[in-house]
């Protein structure tokens, strides 16, 4: 029989040769007579060893890693096919990496072991189970059932997801109501979204099916961003193989039940994110963001009540539904039930993705998972949550991964992304580059954040500049303070987090 | 299942694939395909984009006519997304990503090493066609940052030397890269 091997097919390790290493391992296999089927998997997110070449024996599966394409002709000679272990970077059962082991994963089970587009793959680890059991049941016990299992969207503002079902479920029904998933991941140093919509497509899509059953909608779009041309091609092939197969469309697995999902790609706009503007977006126009109320749960695509969540929110969902809301909740600390995806990124020897329960401390993150600087010099900050949320000093490491903890210290878990700086960064210039990119990414609407941002590089540029930096320094804490107060929404409301936080935490890199 | 082929096209028509020539029926193919569908204009200028490799101008008033939208509409679309582009563009499109991540990994002189050796600043085409130089802010691929992406293809680690080694390729290559 033929030799399994795994070569996975994720944006990073495509980004790192995966595509050459695959053929190389193809064309030494056919040089040697050796009989292997090459099969693209997803990605494990240990990203420091992609592409991860794994092999499957009859112990489980065995990894080598980080193979660059140049390693391929040294590892055939060293025993690739055979799984041997005298090899550099052999690395056992990848099973028992303990960086894969010590996880908890719930959303992210699949993750890297399947083929993505197999149906067969997604079915026997349990995939389509809890649609099977939403099928099933009314919509009110399906709503219930994720208001349980405690989950908070994860796209950042960690609002209740079963409360906002209910709203849009509460609206009348005999109209249009749609599912809308926020794919628009902007922040920096998240790549969670993208991991699950390239390594289990039929996750999200199963989780959007659920959601459509509970509250009545029987359209759904992915807005994707423009900037992950993989993830597109994926998602297109998985939805039509499970419209094919009965998963999707006017009949779901012969319920009479309909839901049909489409994919939009985004064309390049970081406030497209928010989820009234991505909804001006998809309707066709400039992506200005809406007051609220009202929200969209109850006016929202083409003035329709509409589901707007997360990727990964969705994501949770199927395995709610065939594990009951009670198993989720079990998992996480005080009001942040269930597990965060971690991603871990930057300056860090060890990146990746890590689905723990909420709780764990940031120093445990960075030291245990993360293994140190990737430079091999001592940290200096951690920006958590992406572009708007603050910097973190070494005596914030210990905070404990949890939205009211991290709240607590004027910080946020947002997305869940931890971008890791070394002692050679320039705490002034990150300032700087979180008013700049508000200039750059505002939608406009209002003063604070349109103009504002713009004076806050200005001002940010002379205090560096050694003018007046005392007085300079108090016009730059008012300027925050005003955008911080009138800004319709976070994006102008929330830069100004970046920028106190080194004001207050490493005031001598922006005056140096 | 084999995916490599399917992950190696681009889920629509190649940018380096473009001409930049393009015709009125051109374009109402495009418009016509797509606008019955709700919100059509994105994906309308999507598709006209990937086919010509921009918007023209002439496009607009095209677009314009058949969502019944006036041409101001429509160029106030264009304008406000960072992807859409109304002039044409070399041959690689080479996105540099200047957030955060890649920024704590050298990203800011990877920046000014690749606008020097092309000779051009963010939104500039080379003389010879070749490339144009965008920005990005993410590409996802944090965890191996510096990235970049060349059309659809997107490279991780990146580095000067690693990049000049990239263009020489891409420059010497005359089938397209992938
Ligand atoms: C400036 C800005 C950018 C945002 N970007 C994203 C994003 O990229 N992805 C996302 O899911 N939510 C983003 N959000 C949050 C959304 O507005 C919204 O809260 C979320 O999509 C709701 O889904 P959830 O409840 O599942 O988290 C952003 C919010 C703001 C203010
Ligand atoms: S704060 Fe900025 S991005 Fe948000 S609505 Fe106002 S101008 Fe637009
Ligand atoms: S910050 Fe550069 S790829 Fe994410």
């Amino acid at each position: 029989m033929a030799t399994k091997i795994y070569v996975p097919c994720d944006t990073t390790a495509l980004s790192m040769g995966a595509d050459e290493v695959a053929r190389l391992i193809e064309y030494h296999a056919g040089q040697k007579g050796v009989e292997i089927e090459i099969v693209r998997n997803g990605s494990r997110g240990l990203f420091w060893l992609e592409p991860l070449v794994e092999i499957e024996t009859a112990t489980g599966r065995i990894g080598y890693g980080p193979v660059e394409p140049d390693e391929v002709p040294g590892l055939v000679a060293a025993g690739l096919f055979d799984a041997r272990s005298d090899h550099p970077l052999y690395l056992g059962s990848v099973a028992d990496i303990p960086y894969l082991k010590r996880q908890q994963r719930l959303t992210f089970a699949r993750i890297g072991i399947t083929d993505p587009l197999s149906i067969a793959d997604y079915r026997a680890l349990g995939g389509f189970e809890g649609l099977g059991k939403a099928l099933a049941m009314t919509p009110q016990a399906i709503v219930d059932e994720v208001k349980t299992s405690g989950l908070r969207g994860r796209g950042g503002a960690a609002f209740p997801t079963g409360i906002k079902w209910q709203t849009v479920y509460d609206e009348p029904g005999q109209q249009q109501k749609y599912i809308v998933c926020n794919a628009d991941e902007g922040d920096s140093g998240t790549f969670a979204d993208r991991l699950a919509m390239e390594c289990d497509p039929y996750m999200l899509i199963e989780g959007m099916a659920i959601a459509g059953l509970a509250v009545g909608a029987t359209q759904g779009f992915i807005y994707l961003r423009s900037e992950y041309p993989v993830a597109h091609s994926i998602l297109e092939e998985a939805i039509s193989r499970a419209e094919s197969e009965g998963f999707l469309g006017a009949n779901i697995r012969g319920s009479g039940q309909a839901f049909h999902l489409e994919v939009r790609l985004a064309a390049g706009a970081y406030i497209c994110g928010e989820e009234t503007s991505l909804l001006e977006s998809l309707e066709g126009k400039r992506g200005l963001v809406r007051a609220k109320p009202p929200l969209p749960a109850i006016k929202g695509l083409f003035g329709q009540p509409t589901v707007v969540n997360n990727v990964l929110s969705f994501a949770a969902v199927p395995f709610i539904l065939d594990q009951g809301g009670q198993a989720y909740a079990d998992y996480g600390m005080g009001k942040s039930r269930g597990t965060l995806a971690i991603q871990l990124a930057g300056n860090i020897r060890q990146g990746g993705l890590i689905e723990l329960a909420f709780g764990v401390s940031l120093k445990e993150i960075l030291e245990d998972f993360g293994g140190g600087t990737f430079t091999g010099r001592p940290m200096k900050a951690v920006q958590v949550g992406g572009p708007l949320m603050a910097y973190m000093p070494h005596s914030q490491w210990d905070t404990p991964m949890d939205y009211e903890a991290f709240a607590k210290l004027g910080a946020g878990i947002g997305h869940g992304g931890v971008v890791v700086f070394d002692d050679t960064v320039d705490m002034g210039a990150q300032a700087r580059f979180a008013m700049e990119f508000c200039t750059v990414e505002s939608c406009g609407k209002c003063t604070p954040c349109r103009i504002g941002s713009v004076r806050g590089v200005e001002v940010i540029d002379r205090i560096r500049a050694g003018e007046n930096p005392d007085a300079n320094l108090v016009l730059l804490e008012e300027l925050c303070e005003t955008m911080v107060d009138g800004s319709l929404c976070a994006m102008g409301g929330m830069t100004p987090f970046p920028v106190q936080s080194v004001m207050k935490h490493f005031p001598e890199d922006l005056t140096a | 299942m084999h995916m490599a082929e399917q992950i190696n096209q681009p889920p629509v028509a190649s940018r380096g694939a473009a001409t930049g020539d393009w015709t009125p029926d051109m374009i109402r193919e495009e418009v016509v395909a797509l606008k019955h569908k709700p919100g059509a204009l994105l994906p309308i200028l999507h598709a006209v984009q990937n086919r010509v490799g921009y918007i023209p101008e002439g496009a607009v008033a095209i677009i314009a006519e058949a969502l019944q939208q006036t041409r101001a509409e429509v160029h106030g679309v264009i304008s406000f997304y960072h992807h859409f582009r109304t002039h044409p563009v070399g041959s690689k499109v080479i996105h540099v990503c200047r957030a955060e991540a890649c920024q704590a990994m050298g990203g800011r002189d990877l920046e000014a090493h690749i606008k020097s050796r092309l000779g051009v600043d963010y939104h500039g085409t080379t003389a010879d066609n070749e490339f144009t130089l965008e920005p990005v802010y993410c590409l996802g691929n944090c965890a191996c940052a510096p990235s970049i992406r060349v059309n659809d293809n997107i490279h991780g680690r990146m580095t000067p030397q690693k990049f000049d080694r990239l263009a020489d390729k891409l420059t010497t290559a005359t089938l397209e890269i992938r």
